[in-house]
C-alpha cells in the first residue's frame, strides 16, 4: 500500500471514530438513529468483502452469501440465547462455525466452475431459510418464531449510548477485518488466491493447490459473511428466518457489483450504498408522492433499480472503479 | 427588555382569563408526534416480497387517513400517515420503525404488519414507550399487558379461535376422530395448540395430524392419509389456496367429515368458490368481519357506506378483497382511539384511551361482536361468531361466543 493511501485510510479511520462523540454538539445531525444506520452499513461492508474475497480476488461465484449470514446471525443467537455467552465472543464462534460450513460447501463446489457454482450457492440460499424452520431444529432456533436477544449493554461504565457503543464494536470489528484481508491478499497466498483467478491453468502448472486455496477461499469468505451476520444479530436483537430470503443473497452481489469487484473499498461502497440506496429510494418515492404531490406511485424498487442501471452503465467498473477513472482523468488534465 | 415585559404581561392576562374561566379547557399536553396542527402515526408494511399481497391493507389505510383529512382531521388536527415498506424482513423492520420513531418522530405506531416483523420491534417499542397499536398479526402473544404494556393487537387471535372450535365439536360431534391439517409455521402452529388446549384430556380424539410447507404444490396426500386414519371431523387450519385444494379433494375422495375451516380461509370468493360451492355445503367456521363476497351483507348499511367510501377513495379497488374490509375496520378503531384523546396526545393517553373500550362498535364487524378492553385486557375483538355454509353464504348461528377466561 502506498504510503498517500495509508494516510487516507487513518484520516478516515480517525474521523469515524471523532464522529459519535459529536452527540452532544450535534444531537440531530448525529443521532442514535444514524449511527445505527452507520452500523448496518459497516455490517454490510463486511459481507461484502466477503462475497468480494471470495468472487473479486478468487473468480468463484456465489449467489448464496446471504446463507452464510444467517448461519452466522444464529451461531450468534443461540450461543446467546441458549448458552448466555456475552455477544462479543460470539463473534468468532460465528467465524469458525462459518468457516468450517463454508469449507465443507466448498469441497463439492470444487466440482462447479462459474454458472453451474452460480447455481448452487442459489440452491443453498433457497434452503436455509426452510432448513432453521426444521422441526429436529426448531427447539434451538426458535422455528418461524425466530429468537428475541437483548442488545449489546454498554461496558465499563462508559458513557456512551448503546447505539454509540454498537457502533464502534462494529467499526472495530470492521478495521480488523479489513485489515487482515489487506495483508492476506498481498501475502504469498493472496496472489496464488488472484492467480487462480486470472490463469486457472497457468497458476496450477506453477505448483500451487489451487483444490487447497479454493476451499480454504471459500472457507474464509463465509467466515467474513457469517462474522457479518453474528453482527448483525446483535444488532437488529432478533433473528427470524423471514430476515434472510433470497433478496439478501442478492443484495450483497449488488454491493459487490455497484462497490467494486476485486477492491477492498469498494466493498465499504457497497455496503453503503445498498443500505443508504434502499432507504432513499423509499424516502424518495414519499417524498415525490406526498410532498411533491405529483401522481407517480412508483415502488421503491423501480428508483433502485433505475439508479442501479444509471450507476453500472456510467461506472461498468463499480463505484470504486469510477471514482479511480475520474481520479486518473483528472490527473491526466492537469498534466 | 421592552418586548420582554410585553410578553410578561401578555402572558400575565392571558393567565388571567385562563383562571378565570377555571377547568373547562382540558390543557393541551403532547408527546412527540403530535402538534396542534398535525399527529403522526406510523406504519409498516409489505409493499414488496413474498408476502406483498397484504399491501392493499396498507394502501387501504393510506386513504382512509387522507379521506380523514378531507373531513377536517381529528379534533382539528391533520393525521400524517407515514407508511414503509419492510418486505415482510423483520431486520428491515426494526431499519424503518427506528427511523419512524426517532428521526420521523411519530405518536405512536398503528396496524404494522406481520408476526416476525412485530416480534423484532416488540421490545424495542416498550424500552421507547412509544405505543404500537392494533397490530396487523393474528398471533396470541400481543396481549401480554405485564411484560408488553405499549403493545396491543386488533383481532381475535388464532389460539381462541382455535379453542372455539375444540370446544363446538366436543359439544355436539358424538365421538369425535379428528383429522388436522395444518401450515407448518407460526399462524398454523398458533391454532393447532389452541386446538389442542381445548380439547384438554380429549386430545387423544386427534387421530391423525399433517402438515404442508406454502412451497408445496398440492396438499392431496396430506387428504387421503386423513381420510386413511378414519377422521369423521376435519379442522383444515390452511390459507386459500391450500383450504380450496383441500376442499375439493375431500369431496374428490368421497370423504364426508364435519369440516371445520379457519378463519383465514373463510373468503366466499378466495376458498369456496375455487373449491366448488357444492363441495363446501355445511362446512363451519368462526367469522368477526363482513364477508364483502357474502350476498347477505348487500343490503347491510354498513356494508353500503364502506362500498361508498372505496368507490370515491380506493376506485378500482377489487372490492371483493377482505383486507380492504379490514383495513377499514382497523382504522376507524384508530380514528375513534385518537378522538378521544382530545388534547391530550401523549403515549400514556393514547394507551390509557385505547385499553378503555366498552362495547364499542367498530363498523363492519358482525352484528353482535364489540370491542372492549380494559388494563388488563389487551385483545379489543375477543369473540366470534360460529356460520355454517349454506347455498351461497355464511349462514350465522348461535351465539357471539368468546374463549373462556381469556
Amino acid at each position: 500500500m502506498a504510503a498517500s493511501s495509508k494516510k487516507w485510510v487513518l484520516g478516515v479511520i480517525v474521523l469515524a471514530v471523532l464522529v459519535p462523540l459529536l452527540q452532544p454538539v450535534f444531537p440531530d445531525v448525529v443521532s442514535n438513529y444514524r449511527l445505527f444506520l452507520i452500523s448496518t452499513m459497516i455490517i454490510a461492508a463486511i459481507a461484502v468483502l466477503g462475497l468480494n474475497l471470495l468472487t473479486g480476488f478468487n473468480g468463484q461465484f456465489s449467489l448464496g452469501h446471504g446463507a452464510f449470514y444467517a448461519v452466522g446471525a444464529y451461531t450468534a443467537a443461540i450461543l446467546m440465547d441458549k448458552l448466555n455467552v456475552p455477544y462479543w465472543a460470539t463473534i468468532p464462534a460465528a467465524a469458525i462455525v462459518c468457516f468450517i460450513v463454508g469449507y465443507l460447501f466448498g469441497l463439492p463446489a470444487l466440482k462447479l466452475e462459474g454458472h453451474y457454482l452460480a447455481l448452487a450457492t442459489f440452491a443453498l440460499a433457497l434452503a436455509v431459510p426452510q432448513i432453521l424452520k426444521y422441526k429436529w431444529l426448531e427447539g434451538l432456533t426458535g422455528g418461524v418464531q425466530g429468537i428475541v436477544l437483548m442488545k449489546p449493554e454498554v461496558p465499563f461504565g462508559l458513557p456512551l449510548s448503546e447505539d454509540q457503543w454498537l457502533y464502534y464494536f462494529c467499526l472495530l470489528v470492521m478495521i480488523v477485518l479489513f485489515w487482515g484481508a489487506a495483508n492476506m491478499l498481498n501475502s504469498r497466498s493472496g496472489r496464488a488466491m488472484m492467480a487462480i483467478r486470472d490463469q486457472y491453468m497457468a497458476a496450477d502448472t506453477m505448483g500451487i493447490d489451487t483444490a487447497l486455496y479454493k476451499t480454504v477461499t471459500f472457507g474464509i469468505s463465509a467466515a467474513y459473511t457469517g462474522i457479518a451476520g453474528a453482527l448483525s444479530a446483535c444488532a437488529i436483537a432478533f433473528v427470524a428466518p423471514d430476515s434472510f430470503g433470497i433478496f439478501l443473497s442478492i443484495k450483497f452481489l449488488i454491493g459487490l457489483v455497484v462497490g467494486g469487484i476485486g477492491s477492498l473499498f469498494g466493498s465499504v461502497l457497497g455496503g453503503i450504498f445498498y443500505v443508504l440506496v434502499d432507504n432513499s429510494a423509499q424516502s424518495l418515492t414519499q417524498f415525490i408522492r406526498n410532498d411533491l404531490g405529483l401522481p407517480f406511485d412508483l415502488s421503491a424498487y423501480t428508483v433502485f433499480g433505475v439508479l442501479l442501471i444509471a450507476i453500472i452503465y456510467l461506472m461498468p467498473m463499480g463505484i470504486a472503479g469510477g471514482l479511480y477513472m475520474a481520479y486518473r482523468k483528472l490527473r491526466g488534465a492537469r498534466a | 427588555m421592552k418586548t420582554n415585559r410585553r410578553i410578561f404581561l401578555g402572558g400575565v392576562s392571558a393567565a388571567a382569563v385562563l383562571s378565570t374561566s377555571g377547568r373547562t379547557f382540558a390543557q393541551k399536553k403532547y408527546d412527540e408526534g403530535a402538534t396542534d396542527k398535525e399527529i403522526k402515526i406510523g406504519h409498516t408494511n409489505p409493499y414488496s416480497g413474498p408476502a406483498s399481497s397484504y399491501g392493499v391493507i396498507g394502501k387501504c389505510e393510506e386513504a382512509y387517513w387522507k379521506s380523514v383529512n378531507e373531513r377536517g382531521g381529528i379534533n382539528g388536527r391533520m393525521v400524517k400517515f407515514i407508511t414503509m415498506d419492510d418486505g415482510y424482513n423483520p431486520a428491515k423492520t426494526v431499519e424503518v420503525v427506528r427511523q419512524m420513531v426517532e428521526q420521523d418522530r411519530v405518536l405512536c405506531l398503528f396496524n404494522t404488519l406481520g408476526t416476525p416483523t412485530n416480534s423484532a420491534i416488540h421490545r424495542y417499542m416498550n424500552q421507547k414507550k412509544v405505543p404500537q397499536l392494533y397490530v396487523s398479526t393474528g398471533a396470541s402473544k400481543w396481549g401480554k399487558y405485564k411484560e408488553f404494556p405499549w403493545t396491543m393487537g386488533f383481532q381475535p387471535d388464532y389460539h381462541t379461535e382455535a379453542v372455539i372450535y375444540a370446544k363446538h365439536i366436543l359439544a355436539t360431534v358424538k365421538d369425535p376422530k379428528i383429522g388436522v391439517l395444518m401450515q407448518n409455521d407460526d399462524y398454523g402452529k398458533d391454532y393447532w395448540e389452541g386446538f389442542k388446549e381445548g380439547l384438554g384430556k380429549d386430545v387423544n380424539k386427534v387421530v391423525k395430524h399433517v402438515t404442508y410447507e406454502t412451497t408445496d404444490p398440492t396438499v392431496d396426500s396430506q387428504i387421503i392419509q386423513l381420510k386413511d386414519a378414519g377422521a369423521n371431523v376435519f379442522f383444515n387450519i390452511a390459507i386459500p389456496k391450500f383450504a380450496a385444494q383441500a376442499i375439493r379433494k375431500v369431496a374428490d375422495i368421497g370423504w364426508k367429515p364435519i369440516q371445520y375451516l379457519n378463519n383465514v380461509s373463510s373468503s366466499v370468493a378466495s376458498t369456496l368458490k375455487p373449491a366448488g360451492l357444492e363441495n363446501s355445503q355445511g362446512m363451519i367456521t368462526a367469522l368477526y368481519l363482513m364477508d364483502p363476497t357474502d350476498k347477505q351483507w348487500n343490503d347491510n348499511a354498513e356494508m353500503k357506506v364502506w362500498r361508498d367510501w372505496m368507490n370515491k377513495h380506493m376506485p378500482g379497488a377489487n372490492q371483493d378483497d377482505g383486507n380492504y374490509i379490514f383495513a377499514y375496520a382497523v382504522s376507524t378503531l384508530m380514528e375513534e382511539t385518537l378522538k378521544r384523546c382530545g388534547d391530550t396526545l401523549t403515549h400514556e393517553n393514547l394507551m390509557k384511551q385505547a385499553t378503555s373500550f366498552k362495547k364499542f362498535r367498530v363498523p363492519l364487524l358482525l352484528p353482535g361482536i364489540t370491542v372492549s378492553t380494559s388494563p388488563t385486557d389487551y385483545y379489543p375483538i375477543q369473540s366470534v361468531r360460529l356460520a355454517r355454509f349454506k347455498g351461497e353464504t355464511w349462514e350465522l348461528f348461535g351465539d357471539v361466543m368468546s374463549a373462556e377466561g381469556s
